[in-house]
């Protein structure tokens, strides 16, 4: 089962602003690839963070609130926020 | 003090830490205003599955039997995994319940659990505010004096703050009770529903209706990291699940579903979810430092509990008992600073005494050492495992070899990989961890 299928039995109440931001771009651009390849591109269960050739694109609205990019990230580079009350992640079962 | 405040008391987060402490403090008559950031207590919230009843029950001592169970814990396994094998252990017993009587261990699904527990505590006189985050902790000469949520004119004040905001929690750290946790302090767990019919599960667990297993799985199938996969019966379900150290992630960059789905292949697994539908992923944080990583537990106005101080034990893959017990005793706390009028740390160090006179603190400190062995000697997970099932599988295999041949050769292939002055000290190591 790929990622993209496991992603497709979940809900979310989407925001239209994001939660997760980048703080600083050259930090992923020049430090990360070469120390540590990116991590939060595989450690990021719902595949929220992609590299486009310069820099981390981040697909917010699949986060499913873990916090583990904010701990994971090596430079503590990604600024992780709860989503407003309401919205992201609505589980099923827990 | 006292006075000017709207409520005595404002808990966030309602999962079963912040609910047993609104809970406990309603039922007091104390004026509690439970936050919750989910539009419904539980949507937010993922375990593995196994709850206690004690803890439970001394929280709901009247309504725990109408909870929402799935399955009573009847058969509890181990596995230790190679690739294509595994050494199984385990414990199975006849539950036994009555009406004054919770059951020992259960698995629950979320969602539906901690929706009941948080009306619990409702009907006790808490005012749940849900699809509210709350974003920061107003604080006045060093002192809690309240909470900033995302609404308008969000800000509110109470005498007593409970931080219940579960792994890796914002608002610690917010109100200056810990430093920034690091990725060895925090596992990544994973883990999908598998619908099975509840006739097919009893078949393939060997269960009587209602009753259920726990398997605990470790070795191969974490890929050398630090962590553990598992199953755990629920109605009609299995929560199948793998997770291990952030750290351990972040340096063998193998992804999560990548993780589990070679979780869910390994031999002895497969069988088990053969013709299962995935119903839900899901991931969560769970907090793995111990008690070296608390924060401070209580300070002027403000007390932790849960996942949000750090408290689980792993070993024991138990975490919501401790946090229902801390709340009660967060609860138990609130209401003697009610009666004394006092608010301030030094009413509130009640709450570390209660916490360390039981089981709660007492356990995790009795693991203080297991944390940063699981975080530096991840081998050990997969070496002894390994080495135990080839012994065990050699002593199996009739081929003509005699017995005592076999042991010789065993014992050559162990001190091939491991010297026996190695052994000696990954023992020592691990019986000071866990002792």
């Amino acid at each position: 089962m790929k990622i993209e299928e496991k992603l497709y039995t979940l809900r979310w109440k989407h925001d239209k602003q994001t939660h997760i931001k980048i703080t600083r771009a050259d930090v992923c651009l020049e430090r990360c690839d070469g120390e540590w390849h990116r991590p939060c591109t595989t450690f990021c269960p719902a595949n929220v963070y992609a590299w486009d050739g310069e820099k981390i694109a981040v697909s917010y609205e699949n986060c499913v609130e873990c916090t583990t990019c904010v701990l994971g990230c090596p430079y503590r580079n990604i600024d992780w926020k709860p989503p407003r009350g309401g919205f992201g992640i609505e589980w099923q079962n827990g | 003090m006292g006075s000017s405040e709207q409520f005595d008391a404002i808990v966030v987060g309602a999962g079963p830490g912040g609910v047993s402490a609104a809970l406990t403090m309603a039922r007091a008559g104390l004026s509690v205003v439970l936050f919750e950031r989910a539009e419904r207590p539980g949507q937010k919230n993922v375990m593995g599955g196994v709850m206690y009843g004690r803890m439970l029950a001394d929280v709901a001592p009247e309504t725990w039997q109408q909870a929402p169970v799935e399955r009573v814990i009847a058969d509890e396994r181990v596995w230790l995994t190679t690739p294509d094998a595994a050494v199984t252990l385990g414990h199975k017993h006849v539950p036994h319940a009555g009406p004054s009587d919770p059951p020992n261990a259960f698995t629950v699904l979320r969602v539906p659990f901690d929706a009941w527990f948080a009306s619990q505590a409702e009907a006790a006189g808490a005012l749940i505010v849900p699809g509210t985050t709350v974003e920061d902790v107003i604080v006045e000469q060093g002192r809690v004096v309240g909470v900033r949520t995302g609404r308008q004119d969000g800000d509110l004040r109470a005498s007593l703050v409970v931080i219940a905001d579960g792994a890796n929690s914002f608002l610690v750290q917010k109100a200056g009770l810990s430093r920034p946790l690091e990725p060895h302090e925090m596992a990544l767990v994973v883990k999908e529903i598998v619908a099975l019919p509840p006739a097919t599960i009893e078949d393939r667990f060997n269960l009587e209706p209602g009753h259920g297993t726990t398997i605990e799985v470790y070795g191969s199938v974490t890929r050398g990291m630090a962590g553990y996969g598992f199953i755990y019966t629920n109605k009609e379900s299995l929560s199948v699940g793998i997770g291990a150290l952030i750290s351990h992630f972040m340096k063998t960059r193998i992804t999560p579903w990548d993780l589990l789905e070679g979780f869910k292949t390994h031999p002895l697994v497969a069988p088990l979810l053969r013709g299962g539908e995935v119903r839900e992923y899901l991931a969560h944080a769970i907090p793995e430092g111990g008690v070296r990583a608390m924060p401070r537990l209580y300070g002027d106005g403000v007390l932790v509990v849960g996942d949000a101080a750090m408290m689980v034990n792993n070993l024991h893959r138990e975490g919501s008992n401790l946090a229902m017990a801390a709340g009660r005793m967060a609860g138990e706390t609130a209401i003697q600073a009610k009666r004394a009028g006092d608010w301030s740390a030094r009413t509130l160090a009640t709450y570390r005494e209660l916490l360390e006179a039981s089981f709660v603190l007492q356990d995790l400190r009795k693991y203080e050492r297991l944390p940063g062995l699981v975080e530096h000697r991840p081998d050990l997970l997969e070496t002894y495992p390994a080495m135990l099932s080839e012994a065990v599988h050699e002593m199996l295999t009739v081929d003509g070899v005699s017995k005592r041949d076999k042991q010789r050769k065993i014992l050559r292939r162990l001190l091939a990989r491991r010297p026996w002055w190695r052994m000696l000290k990954d023992a020592a190591e691990g019986w000071r961890a866990m002792r």
